[in-house]
């Protein structure tokens, strides 16, 4: 286990623990308005300080930690589910129309900048956090695909599937049994690192306001909602930034360290 | 090779028509209508209906793609709603604010990778590596709008070193244009110098146990003398794969960038044509922008199979 | 220009030259920034308030106009009559005025730009200010006579508007990207998504101004407005969008801060048709649930005044019914209780993307959470609250300011997009169409801000305030908003 793994699963955790722990408690309620007390510096009394509406900016984090983790984590698991059986699929039929077709829909999808599309995809469909999950999980999709298919088509030439073909498997059914667990690994590691990149992609869409919708706390809308303010009250911007770099930052570094851990071989592709 | 080139050439122009197709339903699903957008809320129903005749918003949908399309062939994007001024023009425009940012950030990117991938590489394992791949990681973490906001408010507001933003045209001089440019190139570059470092870095790790560099090291040559003869020329492919596809993303990515420094670019034409539904301008936007994307993914292609002939026969 | 190229050596060297050098070249210029960027430059074919912050009285001027105190004065008219029985205007107008291009302005201009705008395919935003005129007849060149349908109170009013400026036939086919009027300013060039330059015109018909150039430059981003003032980057911030940095430039003797009115009425619109807010007891609950100050305090950082009906604080009719309306989260709940709510009810509340939406309607949310209304926040671009909410009329809540002057006829209309319907409201604005005594038309207009606010067909919150940034040596910059408008005849440098 080397160092990155540790100081990237402390790191993951102590974000995953301040989500959960928000369902339960928060030292203030999140979304209490309380004007008078408004930007005050971070005290006894409120930890991180208080925003221009006089909320408790922890309890704003910790709630905020919930909605950075649920639209990347759901925007992963699209990518997942559909990709990924995606991926076999074209890795098993390797030259077909079904291969061509899906790798030619990756590329379509690749060459659409994603922020762009997203930013479309909000202002047709409203702006909130399902949008935002689409609009992040649908880049997931062909990442998913392509690196299945990568890994898969090497295990295709490999003795153990070329019996499992003689003992009369099908396709289907050999890329269920026997590839899908041996690139499960490399899922994992790609997977986390979809999953930082996707609470950067959400922090960049509240940012132009594109995310949760108030009064769901969300970093990305913190920070913008504290850009006129940074000059007399920087803690506003600072607080949340962090907080995001603390969480790309752990899920990197977790991301690595497991990949190192897991297979030393496998490579992962960082778009 | 040429029949190579042939195919993907094929499978390009798919994907822009596909491309066009996706980009215009999306954009005229969208609700909201350019000419009462423009016209406010005291418009009476005549005058609208005048005003959509003008703006040629009364054919029918199929109608207006054809022309949209057909028009883009001949190298013509239409008139804004808006501005009244042909796309192409406004596009070309701000092409001289977001091309020469993203090129500005790939330098700034490059020059941050070149030296640290290297230093890293060459002291692998040691604390000037662990430094290096440190800040890297850093680099990845911070997103780009926040560091942007951060260096606002240290090189702009607390010390008076650069302008906040705006940017005054290159009529004001190469080095005027350049000083508006540095604050926004830079905070595009960070993260992406962090990438190519790491990339950079571990391709020459790579190299460095192929056997010609056990060869150049069994010659004499030590260590750093190897990398630098044998090992930088060798890892550059990969690294030049990367920078080429930072170059559309950059362009791409500028668009949160320029609002944060209200450069008068891509980006911040496409959000003003979005919120006042200047749609033929945002449909262009985009067209362009996934143009930029599927050449340079071509190109890309293209280039390795020249240096890999095994790619060829791959797709 | 100067500056600029020198300030980017940084050096302190090159700093004290060009301080000299500003000093040597005496403040004939001024940067003014604005957050939006006009889409075009033809005043009379939009509603967007950008054209005329740059056109109005600049470029292109109207036969009368406002002034900064809201007066309307003698524009391109030099002087009228009316007839007795008020629809017959008879213009006098200005002699020796000329077009940026040396043609004369001269009565055919006057009647071409008002036949054009009451034309059936004009494209005028503000159609109906011209709505009763009946003819317009050229006497003599420097005489104009309009003949309404029936007499209108609001007459000279209306011309004064942006909408109503004087063009000219021979420039028409480019006036949007190449404006020719007869104003003091002349149309230099525009760099489309950053500024536009106007020079002094030297053959104005009026006193020659002290400003040789001036640039707007278009700022969006409320952090960039903040970044470009305190860089001194722009001379003038004209309508400044973060209140909350106004304290940093108070505090600052580089700087000073213009708080004025502007005519825009802060509301938060309410659906009469829709349920639940056909109910009055509901419509009362809500405002009675909605504390005012919390929300000047929270979304505008104390700049604006509470309002208690539709009807501008500044106005010498205004009459202060906020008491009626008071922050009452109790009373609230109990007419909900009545009205069959007493465990609320859900609704959505839109919100346009100015700061006092977008804010404002974050605390108001709260606020209406804790008598047991949930609003759900729906943000929209002003393209989509055109198409769903004003025209489509989906909505519960909407928060917009209504930034018309003297607009409260809007209630009369019962397809505007809040539909109050009420016979006694109608009936009193055409009584008020028809009277031209002052002090009858002031008791009229009281008696119709009680009406609105007695029904509470919406919830009345604050007059918006113009907060205006400038650098302390400017001078003669409009403190109030009449109309949107950058005079910059009226601008110089102080020494």
């Amino acid at each position: 286990m080397s160092r990155s793994l540790i100081l990237g699963a402390v790191l993951s955790c102590l974000v995953l623990l301040a989500a959960l722990v928000s369902f339960v408690w928060t030292p203030h309620e999140y979304a209490a308005l309380n004007i008078p007390d408004k930007l005050q510096s971070p005290s006894a009394q409120h930890w991180f300080g208080t925003d221009h509406f006089g909320r408790d900016i922890f309890s704003m984090i910790m709630v905020g930690a919930r909605t950075s983790i649920a639209v990347a984590l759901v925007a992963v698991g699209i990518g997942m589910i559909l990709g990924v059986p995606l991926g076999l699929a074209a890795a098993a039929y390797k030259g077909s129309w079904l291969d061509e077709g899906i790798m030619r829909g990756n590329d379509l999808v690749f060459a659409f900048p994603s922020l762009i599309i997203a930013i479309l995809i909000t202002a047709v469909f409203g702006a909130g956090a399902i949008n935002a999950i689409i609009a992040i999980g649908i880049f997931n999709i062909p990442v998913f695909a392509r690196i299945t298919r990568g890994a898969a088509l090497s295990l295709w030439e490999r003795e153990f599937i070329l019996a499992a073909r003689v003992s009369g498997k099908g396709a289907a059914r050999i890329s269920a049994e026997h590839i899908l667990p041996n690139v499960a690994n490399l899922l994992i590691v790609q997977g986390t690192i979809q999953f930082s990149l996707g609470i950067l992609a959400e922090a960049g869409l509240s940012y132009v306001g594109l995310g949760a919708q108030p009064p769901t706390p969300s970093w990305g809308r913190m920070l913008a909602d504290a850009q006129t303010m940074v000059s007399f009250a920087p803690h506003l911007a600072l607080i949340p930034g962090l907080a995001i770099v603390v969480t790309v930052l752990g899920l990197n570094l977790l991301g690595d360290g497991l990949r190192d851990w897991l297979d030393p071989r496998i490579r992962v592709a960082r778009t | 090779m040429l029949r190579y080139a042939l195919k993907r050439l094929i499978s390009l122009v798919i994907s822009l028509a596909v491309a066009s197709v996706v980009i215009f339903t999306v954009i005229e699903v969208a609700p909201g209508d350019p000419a009462s957008f423009m016209l406010g809320v005291n418009a009476q129903p005549d005058t609208l209906a005048a005003l959509r005749a003008e703006l040629g918003l009364d054919v029918s949908r199929g109608q207006r793609y054809l022309n949209w399309v057909g028009g883009m062939l001949v190298g013509d994007f239409g008139t804004s709603y808006t501005y009244r001024t042909p796309v192409s023009q406004m596009i070309a425009d701000r092409l001289w604010v977001s091309l020469p940012l993203a090129l500005y950030a790939l330098i700034l990117s490059t020059l941050i990778a070149f030296p640290a991938g290297l230093y890293a590489a060459a002291r692998r394992g040691r604390p000037g590596d662990l430094a290096v791949m440190g800040a890297t990681q850093l680099g990845i973490a911070v997103p780009n709008f926040w560091f942007a906001m951060m260096l606002v408010l240290i090189f702009a507001i607390d010390l008076p070193w650069f302008n906040a933003g705006g940017f005054a045209g290159w009529d004001e001089g190469l080095w005027t244009g350049l000083h508006s440019l540095t604050l926004p190139a830079l905070a595009l570059a960070l993260p992406q110098g962090a990438i190519l470092a790491r990339v950079m870095r571990s391709s020459l790790l790579d190299i460095m146990g192929e056997d010609f560099m056990r060869t150049a090291r069994a010659k004499g040559l030590s260590r750093r003398q190897a990398l630098w003869r044998h090992g930088v020329r060798n890892a550059l492919i990969p690294v030049l794969t990367i920078i080429g596809l930072q170059f559309s993303f950059l362009l791409a990515g500028s668009i949160i960038i320029e609002q944060v420094f209200y450069l008068p670019g891509l980006g911040r034409l496409m959000f003003q044509a979005i919120s006042a539904r200047d749609l033929i301008v945002v449909e262009s936007v985009v067209m362009l922008l996934v143009f930029a994307v599927v050449s340079v993914n071509f190109l890309v292609d293209l280039a390795y199979a020249a240096v890999d002939p095994r790619l060829r026969n791959r797709i | 220009m100067i500056r600029q190229t020198l300030r980017t050596f940084g050096s302190v060297l090159a700093l004290s030259v060009g301080f000299l050098t500003t000093q040597a070249f005496a403040k004939s210029d001024i940067t003014i920034a604005m957050q939006l960027e006009p889409p075009h430059l033809d005043p009379t074919s939009a509603a967007a308030q950008a054209i005329d912050s740059v056109v109005y009285t600049n470029v292109f001027e109207g036969l009368t106009r406002f002034m900064g105190d809201g007066s309307i004065v003698p524009g391109l008219a030099d002087s009228w009559e009316i007839s007795d029985d008020g629809t017959v205007y008879t213009f006098r107008l200005r002699d020796g005025v000329t077009f940026h291009d040396g043609t004369s302005m001269d009565a055919e201009d006057v009647k071409f730009s008002l036949d054009r705008a009451t034309a059936d395919d004009s494209a005028n935003a503000q159609k109906s200010l011209f709505d009763g005129i009946e003819t317009v007849e050229v006497i003599d060149p420097l005489t104009v006579r309009i003949t309404l349908s029936e007499p209108n109170g609001n007459f000279l009013f209306n011309l004064a508007w942006g909408d109503a400026v004087i063009v000219a036939p021979e420039t028409i086919g480019d006036i949007k990207t190449n404006p020719v009027g007869t104003g003091a300013y002349t149309f230099g060039e525009w760099v489309q998504g950053d500024s536009i330059t106007l020079n002094r015109n030297p053959d104005y018909w009026g006193d020659q101004p002290a400003l040789e150039t001036a640039t707007f430059k278009f700022i969006a981003d409320p952090s960039a407005a903040f970044a470009a003032m305190m860089a001194e980057d722009v001379d003038v911030f004209d309508n400044f969008p973060a209140p909350e940095n106004l304290p940093q430039f108070e505090a600052d003797p580089r700087f000073q801060v213009l708080v004025g009115s502007t005519e825009g009425e802060t509301i938060l619109s309410t659906n009469n048709r829709q349920a639940p807010f056909d109910d009055i007891r509901v419509r009362q609950a809500l405002a009675h649930a909605i504390d005012r100050q919390a929300i000047i305090d929270g979304a505008m950082f104390g700049y604006g005044t509470p309002i208690g009906t539709h009807f501008a604080p500044h106005h010498p009719a205004y009459v202060d019914l906020t008491g009626q309306s008071a922050y009452d989260p109790d009373k609230a709940r109990a007419l909900l209780a009545e009205a069959g709510f007493a465990d609320g009810f859900e609704t959505t509340l839109h919100l346009p993307p100015p700061s006092y939406a977008r804010r404002g309607g974050e605390i108001i949310a709260a606020q209406l959470a804790e008598v047991g209304i949930t609003a759900e926040i729906i943000n929209v671009e002003w393209a989509q609250w055109l198409e769903s909410v004003f025209k489509g009329k989906d909505f519960g809540l909407t928060i917009v300011s209504h930034t018309e002057p003297m607009d409260i006829g809007i209630y009369a209309r019962p397809d505007y997009y809040f539909q109050y319907e009420s016979t006694d409201f109608q009936a009193l604005m055409d009584l008020l169409n028809t009277t031209n005594a002052p002090d009858e038309r002031a008791k009229l207009m009281a008696e119709a801000q009680r009406l609105i606010a007695t029904d509470y067909v919406n919830g009345y919150l604050f007059q918006l305030a113009k907060l205006g940034v400038a650098k302390a040596g400017v001078q003669g910059l409009w403190e109030n908003a009449p109309t949107a408008a950058i005079d910059l005849t009226q601008i110089s440098w102080s020494e």
